[in-house]
Protein backbone atom coordinates (compact mmCIF):
# COMPACT_ATOMS: atom_id res chain seq x y z
CA UNK A 1 0.00 0.00 0.00
CA UNK A 2 2.75 2.48 0.96
CA UNK A 3 4.56 1.79 -2.34
CA UNK A 4 1.45 2.69 -4.38
CA UNK A 5 1.88 5.77 -6.57
CA UNK A 6 -1.57 7.44 -6.87
CA UNK A 7 -0.39 9.93 -9.52
CA UNK A 8 0.48 7.11 -11.90
CA UNK A 9 -3.10 5.78 -11.98
CA UNK A 10 -4.49 9.32 -12.04
CA UNK A 11 -2.47 9.82 -15.25
CA UNK A 12 -5.00 7.58 -17.01
CA UNK A 13 -7.79 10.14 -16.53
CA UNK A 14 -5.95 13.44 -16.06
CA UNK A 15 -3.04 14.24 -18.39
CA UNK A 16 0.35 14.60 -16.77
CA UNK A 17 0.81 18.18 -17.93
CA UNK A 18 -2.42 19.22 -16.18
CA UNK A 19 -1.05 17.95 -12.86
CA UNK A 20 2.22 19.76 -13.49
CA UNK A 21 0.39 22.97 -14.39
CA UNK A 22 -1.65 22.70 -11.16
CA UNK A 23 1.54 22.33 -9.12
CA UNK A 24 3.16 25.33 -10.81
CA UNK A 25 -0.02 27.36 -10.22
CA UNK A 26 0.17 26.49 -6.52
CA UNK A 27 3.81 27.66 -6.36
CA UNK A 28 2.85 30.93 -8.06
CA UNK A 29 -0.02 31.39 -5.58
CA UNK A 30 2.45 31.02 -2.70
CA UNK A 31 4.87 33.55 -4.19
CA UNK A 32 2.06 36.02 -4.88
CA UNK A 33 0.56 35.54 -1.42
CA UNK A 34 3.88 36.07 0.36
CA UNK A 35 4.65 39.24 -1.64
CA UNK A 36 1.18 40.67 -0.90
CA UNK A 37 1.59 39.71 2.76
CA UNK A 38 4.93 41.53 2.96
CA UNK A 39 3.44 44.62 1.33
CA UNK A 40 0.42 44.61 3.64
CA UNK A 41 2.08 43.84 6.97
CA UNK A 42 5.30 45.72 6.20
CA UNK A 43 7.06 43.08 8.27
CA UNK A 44 10.21 43.06 6.14
CA UNK A 45 10.49 46.83 6.56
CA UNK A 46 10.06 46.41 10.33
CA UNK A 47 12.63 43.63 10.32
CA UNK A 48 15.31 45.77 8.67
CA UNK A 49 14.49 48.83 10.81
CA UNK A 50 14.82 46.65 13.89
CA UNK A 51 18.13 45.24 12.66
CA UNK A 52 19.38 48.80 12.12
CA UNK A 53 18.36 49.79 15.65
CA UNK A 54 20.10 46.70 17.04
CA UNK A 55 23.26 47.61 15.16
CA UNK A 56 23.25 51.08 16.71
CA UNK A 57 22.87 49.60 20.21
CA UNK A 58 25.57 46.98 19.61
CA UNK A 59 28.50 46.96 22.02
CA UNK A 60 30.80 45.03 19.69
CA UNK A 61 31.21 44.53 15.98
CA UNK A 62 30.74 40.99 14.72
CA UNK A 63 33.18 39.66 12.15
CA UNK A 64 31.91 37.94 9.00
CA UNK A 65 33.16 34.60 10.36
CA UNK A 66 31.20 35.06 13.59
CA UNK A 67 28.07 35.99 11.65
CA UNK A 68 28.36 32.91 9.44
CA UNK A 69 28.90 30.72 12.50
CA UNK A 70 25.83 32.20 14.27
CA UNK A 71 23.69 31.76 11.17
CA UNK A 72 24.87 28.14 10.77
CA UNK A 73 24.11 27.41 14.44
CA UNK A 74 20.67 29.02 14.14
CA UNK A 75 19.88 26.95 11.07
CA UNK A 76 21.03 23.76 12.80
CA UNK A 77 19.27 24.46 16.09
CA UNK A 78 16.33 26.88 15.77
CA UNK A 79 15.29 25.97 12.25
CA UNK A 80 16.19 22.30 11.69
CA UNK A 81 15.24 21.14 15.20
CA UNK A 82 12.72 23.87 16.15
CA UNK A 83 14.58 24.52 19.40
CA UNK A 84 12.73 27.81 19.94
CA UNK A 85 9.66 26.00 21.18
CA UNK A 86 9.46 26.05 24.95
CA UNK A 87 7.78 22.70 25.51
CA UNK A 88 8.69 19.24 24.26
CA UNK A 89 5.17 18.55 23.01
CA UNK A 90 5.02 21.61 20.80
CA UNK A 91 8.51 20.99 19.49
CA UNK A 92 7.81 17.35 18.65
CA UNK A 93 4.47 18.16 16.98
CA UNK A 94 6.05 20.97 14.98
CA UNK A 95 8.95 18.79 13.84
CA UNK A 96 6.58 16.03 12.74
CA UNK A 97 4.46 18.51 10.81
CA UNK A 98 7.41 20.40 9.35
CA UNK A 99 9.41 17.41 8.09
CA UNK A 100 6.25 15.55 7.09
CA UNK A 101 5.12 18.48 4.96
CA UNK A 102 8.53 18.99 3.35
CA UNK A 103 8.81 15.28 2.50
CA UNK A 104 5.23 15.26 1.17
CA UNK A 105 5.69 18.34 -1.01
CA UNK A 106 9.07 17.32 -2.41
CA UNK A 107 7.96 13.77 -3.23
CA UNK A 108 4.68 15.10 -4.69
CA UNK A 109 6.66 17.31 -7.08
CA UNK A 110 8.99 14.43 -8.01
CA UNK A 111 6.11 12.01 -8.62
CA UNK A 112 4.10 14.54 -10.63
CA UNK A 113 6.99 15.63 -12.82
CA UNK A 114 8.55 12.21 -13.40
CA UNK A 115 6.09 9.43 -12.65
CA UNK A 116 2.58 10.64 -13.40
CA UNK A 117 1.69 8.47 -16.41
CA UNK A 118 0.18 4.95 -16.21
CA UNK A 119 3.28 3.51 -17.87
CA UNK A 120 5.79 5.11 -15.51
CA UNK A 121 7.07 3.07 -12.59
CA UNK A 122 8.34 5.13 -9.70
CA UNK A 123 11.03 3.72 -7.38
CA UNK A 124 9.20 2.19 -4.40
CA UNK A 125 10.94 4.60 -2.06
CA UNK A 126 9.23 7.72 -3.49
CA UNK A 127 5.57 6.78 -2.92
CA UNK A 128 6.56 5.36 0.45
CA UNK A 129 8.08 8.68 1.47
CA UNK A 130 5.00 10.46 0.10
CA UNK A 131 2.71 8.41 2.36
CA UNK A 132 5.04 8.63 5.37
CA UNK A 133 5.33 12.41 4.96
CA UNK A 134 1.55 12.83 4.91
CA UNK A 135 1.22 10.52 7.90
CA UNK A 136 3.82 12.48 9.89
CA UNK A 137 2.00 15.74 9.19
CA UNK A 138 -1.31 14.21 10.25
CA UNK A 139 0.16 12.89 13.52
CA UNK A 140 1.84 16.20 14.39
CA UNK A 141 -1.05 18.32 13.15
CA UNK A 142 -3.87 16.44 14.85
CA UNK A 143 -1.83 16.24 18.06
CA UNK A 144 -1.53 20.04 17.91
CA UNK A 145 -5.19 20.46 16.98
CA UNK A 146 -6.70 18.27 19.70
CA UNK A 147 -4.48 19.00 22.67
CA UNK A 148 -1.58 21.42 22.28
CA UNK A 149 -2.94 24.61 20.73
CA UNK A 150 -3.54 27.47 23.13
CA UNK A 151 -7.29 27.70 22.56
CA UNK A 152 -7.57 24.19 23.95
CA UNK A 153 -4.76 24.00 26.50
CA UNK A 154 -4.65 27.53 27.94
CA UNK A 155 -7.95 29.15 27.01
CA UNK A 156 -10.03 26.06 27.70
CA UNK A 157 -11.99 26.08 24.45
CA UNK A 158 -13.15 22.78 22.96
CA UNK A 159 -11.18 21.44 19.98
CA UNK A 160 -14.00 22.24 17.56
CA UNK A 161 -13.83 25.96 18.41
CA UNK A 162 -12.51 27.11 15.04
CA UNK A 163 -11.24 30.61 14.31
CA UNK A 164 -9.65 32.33 11.36
CA UNK A 165 -6.11 31.66 12.63
CA UNK A 166 -6.77 27.95 12.06
CA UNK A 167 -6.93 28.41 8.29
CA UNK A 168 -3.35 27.30 7.77
CA UNK A 169 -3.26 24.28 10.05
CA UNK A 170 -6.69 23.04 9.00
CA UNK A 171 -6.00 23.46 5.29
CA UNK A 172 -2.66 21.68 5.70
CA UNK A 173 -4.26 18.82 7.63
CA UNK A 174 -7.14 18.61 5.17
CA UNK A 175 -4.80 18.46 2.16
CA UNK A 176 -2.62 15.68 3.57
CA UNK A 177 -5.44 13.69 5.17
CA UNK A 178 -7.44 13.73 1.94
CA UNK A 179 -4.27 12.82 0.02
CA UNK A 180 -3.91 9.70 2.15
CA UNK A 181 -7.61 8.85 1.84
CA UNK A 182 -7.49 9.41 -1.92
CA UNK A 183 -4.49 7.09 -2.24
CA UNK A 184 -6.14 4.38 -0.11
CA UNK A 185 -9.50 4.53 -1.91
CA UNK A 186 -7.95 4.71 -5.38
CA UNK A 187 -5.63 1.75 -4.74
CA UNK A 188 -8.58 -0.36 -3.54
CA UNK A 189 -10.81 0.75 -6.43
CA UNK A 190 -13.37 2.42 -4.14
CA UNK A 191 -15.98 4.73 -5.62
CA UNK A 192 -15.00 7.41 -3.10
CA UNK A 193 -11.61 8.01 -4.68
CA UNK A 194 -13.03 10.76 -6.93
CA UNK A 195 -14.53 12.52 -3.90
CA UNK A 196 -11.25 12.47 -1.97
CA UNK A 197 -9.33 13.63 -5.04
CA UNK A 198 -11.69 16.59 -5.33
CA UNK A 199 -11.27 17.37 -1.61
CA UNK A 200 -7.48 17.06 -2.01
CA UNK A 201 -7.53 19.59 -4.86
CA UNK A 202 -9.84 22.00 -3.02
CA UNK A 203 -7.82 21.86 0.21
CA UNK A 204 -4.62 22.54 -1.74
CA UNK A 205 -6.19 25.56 -3.42
CA UNK A 206 -7.31 26.86 0.00
CA UNK A 207 -3.88 26.17 1.55
CA UNK A 208 -1.78 27.76 -1.19
CA UNK A 209 -4.31 30.33 -2.30
CA UNK A 210 -4.91 31.50 1.27
CA UNK A 211 -1.31 32.49 2.02
CA UNK A 212 -2.25 36.17 2.28
CA UNK A 213 -4.91 35.46 4.92
CA UNK A 214 -3.27 32.60 6.80
CA UNK A 215 -0.03 32.19 8.73
CA UNK A 216 1.49 30.14 5.90
CA UNK A 217 4.25 32.72 5.41
CA UNK A 218 5.61 32.14 8.95
CA UNK A 219 7.86 29.46 7.47
CA UNK A 220 9.73 32.21 5.61
CA UNK A 221 9.75 34.89 8.33
CA UNK A 222 10.53 32.83 11.40
CA UNK A 223 14.03 31.71 10.30
CA UNK A 224 14.94 35.35 9.58
CA UNK A 225 13.67 36.47 12.98
CA UNK A 226 15.61 33.68 14.73
CA UNK A 227 18.84 34.65 12.96
CA UNK A 228 18.34 38.31 13.88
CA UNK A 229 17.69 37.38 17.53
CA UNK A 230 20.94 35.42 17.82
CA UNK A 231 22.95 38.09 16.02
CA UNK A 232 21.55 40.71 18.43
CA UNK A 233 22.52 38.51 21.38
CA UNK A 234 26.07 38.14 20.11
CA UNK A 235 26.66 41.82 19.31
CA UNK A 236 25.54 42.92 22.79
CA UNK A 237 22.38 44.81 21.81
CA UNK A 238 20.19 41.85 22.82
CA UNK A 239 16.89 43.69 22.40
CA UNK A 240 17.64 45.74 25.54
CA UNK A 241 17.43 42.61 27.71
CA UNK A 242 19.46 42.44 30.92
CA UNK A 243 22.62 40.41 31.17
CA UNK A 244 22.11 36.88 32.52
CA UNK A 245 22.30 36.72 36.32
CA UNK A 246 25.80 36.02 37.62
CA UNK A 247 25.09 35.32 41.30
CA UNK A 248 22.15 32.97 41.32
CA UNK A 249 23.29 30.84 44.25
CA UNK A 250 22.17 33.30 46.89
CA UNK A 251 18.57 32.90 45.72
CA UNK A 252 18.42 29.13 46.13
CA UNK A 253 17.05 26.66 43.62
CA UNK A 254 15.13 27.73 40.58
CA UNK A 255 11.54 26.89 39.82
CA UNK A 256 10.39 24.57 37.09
CA UNK A 257 8.04 26.18 34.59
CA UNK A 258 4.66 24.53 34.47
CA UNK A 259 2.76 23.89 31.28
CA UNK A 260 0.10 26.53 30.64
CA UNK A 261 -2.94 24.58 31.75
CA UNK A 262 -4.10 26.59 34.72
CA UNK A 263 -7.03 28.41 33.21
CA UNK B 1 -0.24 51.94 29.43
CA UNK B 2 -0.06 48.26 28.55
CA UNK B 3 1.90 45.31 27.37
CA UNK B 4 2.42 44.60 23.71
CA UNK B 5 3.86 41.66 21.78
CA UNK B 6 6.69 41.52 19.29
CA UNK B 7 5.04 39.34 16.67
CA UNK B 8 8.29 38.07 15.19
CA UNK B 9 9.35 36.76 18.60
CA UNK B 10 6.08 35.23 19.80
CA UNK B 11 5.56 31.55 19.09
CA UNK B 12 2.00 31.40 20.40
CA UNK B 13 2.76 29.04 23.29
CA UNK B 14 0.11 30.50 25.63
CA UNK B 15 2.25 31.10 28.74
CA UNK B 16 1.03 34.72 28.89
CA UNK B 17 -2.58 33.68 28.29
CA UNK B 18 -2.29 31.35 31.24
CA UNK B 19 -0.61 33.75 33.65
CA UNK B 20 -2.45 37.03 32.96
CA UNK B 21 -4.44 37.92 36.11
CA UNK B 22 -6.78 40.14 34.08
CA UNK B 23 -7.35 37.49 31.42
CA UNK B 24 -6.59 40.04 28.72
CA UNK B 25 -3.72 38.21 27.02
CA UNK B 26 -5.27 36.12 24.28
CA UNK B 27 -4.27 34.47 21.05
CA UNK B 28 -4.90 36.60 17.99
CA UNK B 29 -7.73 35.18 15.93
CA UNK B 30 -5.92 35.65 12.63
CA UNK B 31 -2.23 35.32 13.39
CA UNK B 32 -2.20 32.81 16.25
CA UNK B 33 0.16 35.02 18.23
CA UNK B 34 -0.38 36.53 21.68
CA UNK B 35 -2.16 39.86 21.84
CA UNK B 36 -3.33 42.16 24.63
CA UNK B 37 -7.01 42.43 23.80
CA UNK B 38 -7.82 45.14 26.37
CA UNK B 39 -4.85 47.48 26.82
CA UNK B 40 -6.91 49.84 29.02
CA UNK B 41 -7.37 47.09 31.57
CA UNK B 42 -3.68 46.19 31.77
CA UNK B 43 -2.09 47.31 35.03
CA UNK B 44 1.43 46.38 33.96
CA UNK B 45 1.96 43.67 36.52
CA UNK B 46 4.64 42.28 34.18
CA UNK B 47 3.43 38.72 34.78
CA UNK B 48 3.31 38.01 31.05
CA UNK B 49 6.57 39.87 30.40
CA UNK B 50 8.33 37.61 32.89
CA UNK B 51 6.54 34.43 31.86
CA UNK B 52 7.35 34.77 28.16
CA UNK B 53 10.02 32.27 27.13
CA UNK B 54 10.80 34.18 23.99
CA UNK B 55 11.07 37.64 25.62
CA UNK B 56 8.45 38.65 23.12
CA UNK B 57 6.41 40.89 25.44
CA UNK B 58 7.27 44.43 26.40
CA UNK B 59 5.37 47.15 28.27
CA UNK B 60 4.80 50.79 27.45
CA UNK B 61 5.01 52.59 30.77
CA UNK B 62 2.81 55.49 31.90
CA UNK B 63 4.22 58.79 30.75
CA UNK B 64 4.41 60.25 34.26
CA UNK B 65 7.10 57.89 35.45
CA UNK B 66 8.57 56.50 32.26
CA UNK B 67 8.75 59.08 29.51
CA UNK B 68 9.44 58.34 25.88
CA UNK B 69 12.69 56.63 25.16
CA UNK B 70 12.81 54.54 28.32
CA UNK B 71 12.82 50.79 28.47
CA UNK B 72 12.14 48.23 31.19
CA UNK B 73 13.13 44.70 30.27
CA UNK B 74 13.06 41.55 32.36
CA UNK B 75 14.91 38.27 31.96
CA UNK B 76 13.56 35.29 33.88
CA UNK B 77 16.04 32.46 34.34
CA UNK B 78 14.27 29.55 35.93
CA UNK B 79 17.30 27.32 36.27
CA UNK B 80 19.02 30.03 38.31
CA UNK B 81 15.88 31.11 40.15
CA UNK B 82 16.40 34.74 39.15
CA UNK B 83 14.71 37.63 37.41
CA UNK B 84 17.06 40.30 36.11
CA UNK B 85 15.87 43.79 35.25
CA UNK B 86 17.42 46.38 33.01
CA UNK B 87 15.98 49.86 33.36
CA UNK B 88 17.02 52.41 30.77
CA UNK B 89 16.11 56.02 31.37
CA UNK B 90 15.48 58.53 28.64
CA UNK B 91 18.73 60.34 29.45
CA UNK B 92 20.71 57.14 28.90
CA UNK B 93 21.13 56.20 32.57
CA UNK B 94 20.97 52.48 33.01
CA UNK B 95 20.20 50.52 36.16
CA UNK B 96 20.37 46.76 36.55
CA UNK B 97 18.72 44.66 39.25
CA UNK B 98 18.54 41.00 40.03
CA UNK B 99 15.90 39.42 42.27
CA UNK B 100 14.78 35.90 43.17
CA UNK B 101 11.79 34.22 41.57
CA UNK B 102 9.13 34.00 44.25
CA UNK B 103 6.47 32.25 42.20
CA UNK B 104 4.69 29.55 44.18
CA UNK B 105 3.66 26.32 42.48
CA UNK B 106 0.06 26.12 41.31
CA UNK B 107 -2.18 24.33 43.76
CA UNK B 108 -0.08 25.07 46.84
CA UNK B 109 -1.25 28.61 47.61
CA UNK B 110 -3.52 29.14 44.63
CA UNK B 111 -6.46 26.74 44.22
CA UNK B 112 -6.45 24.42 41.22
CA UNK B 113 -9.40 26.04 39.49
CA UNK B 114 -9.71 23.26 36.94
CA UNK B 115 -10.55 20.77 39.70
CA UNK B 116 -12.76 23.08 41.78
CA UNK B 117 -16.54 22.59 41.48
CA UNK B 118 -18.31 25.07 39.21
CA UNK B 119 -19.84 27.98 41.16
CA UNK B 120 -23.55 27.83 41.87
CA UNK B 121 -26.02 30.51 40.81
CA UNK B 122 -25.98 32.02 44.32
CA UNK B 123 -22.23 32.41 44.14
CA UNK B 124 -22.49 34.01 40.72
CA UNK B 125 -25.10 36.47 41.94
CA UNK B 126 -23.30 37.17 45.23
CA UNK B 127 -21.24 40.22 45.99
CA UNK B 128 -18.14 38.33 47.04
CA UNK B 129 -15.35 37.32 44.70
CA UNK B 130 -14.32 33.71 44.31
CA UNK B 131 -12.79 32.39 47.55
CA UNK B 132 -13.32 35.71 49.30
CA UNK B 133 -14.20 35.17 52.97
CA UNK B 134 -17.53 36.52 54.12
CA UNK B 135 -15.99 38.32 57.05
CA UNK B 136 -12.74 38.42 58.92
CA UNK B 137 -12.68 36.89 62.37
CA UNK B 138 -9.80 38.53 64.03
CA UNK B 139 -10.87 38.20 67.60
CA UNK B 140 -11.90 41.02 69.84
CA UNK B 141 -9.99 44.15 69.15
CA UNK B 142 -8.81 46.01 72.18
CA UNK B 143 -8.72 49.73 71.92
CA UNK B 144 -6.40 52.09 73.67
CA UNK B 145 -7.40 55.31 75.38
CA UNK B 146 -7.32 57.18 72.08
CA UNK B 147 -9.84 54.77 70.60
CA UNK B 148 -7.45 53.19 68.12
CA UNK B 149 -7.02 49.42 68.11
CA UNK B 150 -4.05 48.03 69.92
CA UNK B 151 -2.47 45.74 67.42
CA UNK B 152 -0.59 43.70 69.98
CA UNK B 153 -3.81 42.83 71.72
CA UNK B 154 -5.49 41.38 68.63
CA UNK B 155 -6.21 37.70 69.05
CA UNK B 156 -4.59 35.05 66.93
CA UNK B 157 -5.30 35.74 63.24
CA UNK B 158 -7.50 33.17 61.57
CA UNK B 159 -6.72 31.74 58.16
CA UNK B 160 -8.21 33.82 55.39
CA UNK B 161 -7.52 36.79 53.22
CA UNK B 162 -6.31 39.92 55.00
CA UNK B 163 -6.26 43.23 53.21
Amino acid sequence: MLAYNPFSDLGATIPSFAMQAFLIAMVLLVIGGVVLDMMHKKNVKYFFENAKKAKQAATRELSSGEKVSIIAKTVASDIMTSSEFCTFQRRAAHLLGMYGTIIFWVTSAMLIFSYSTPSSAAPAMLPMLWHIGALMTCIGGFWFWFSIRVNVSAEGHPWYHVMFADLFVLALLASQSTALLWSITQSSGSIFSGLFLLLFIVSNVVLFGGVYWSKFAHMFYKPGAAIQKHLAKADGSNSNLPEPADKPKQFGLGIRRESPKNY
Amino acid sequence: MSTFVYMTRCDGCGMCVDICPSDIMHIDKTLRRAVNIEPNMCWECYSCVKACDQNAIDARGYADFSPLGHSVRALREEEKGTISWKIKFRNGTEKNFCSPITTKPWGEYIPELATEPAPSKDVYDGELLYNEPKYLKTGEVQTANDGLPEMTKIGKLKQGVYY
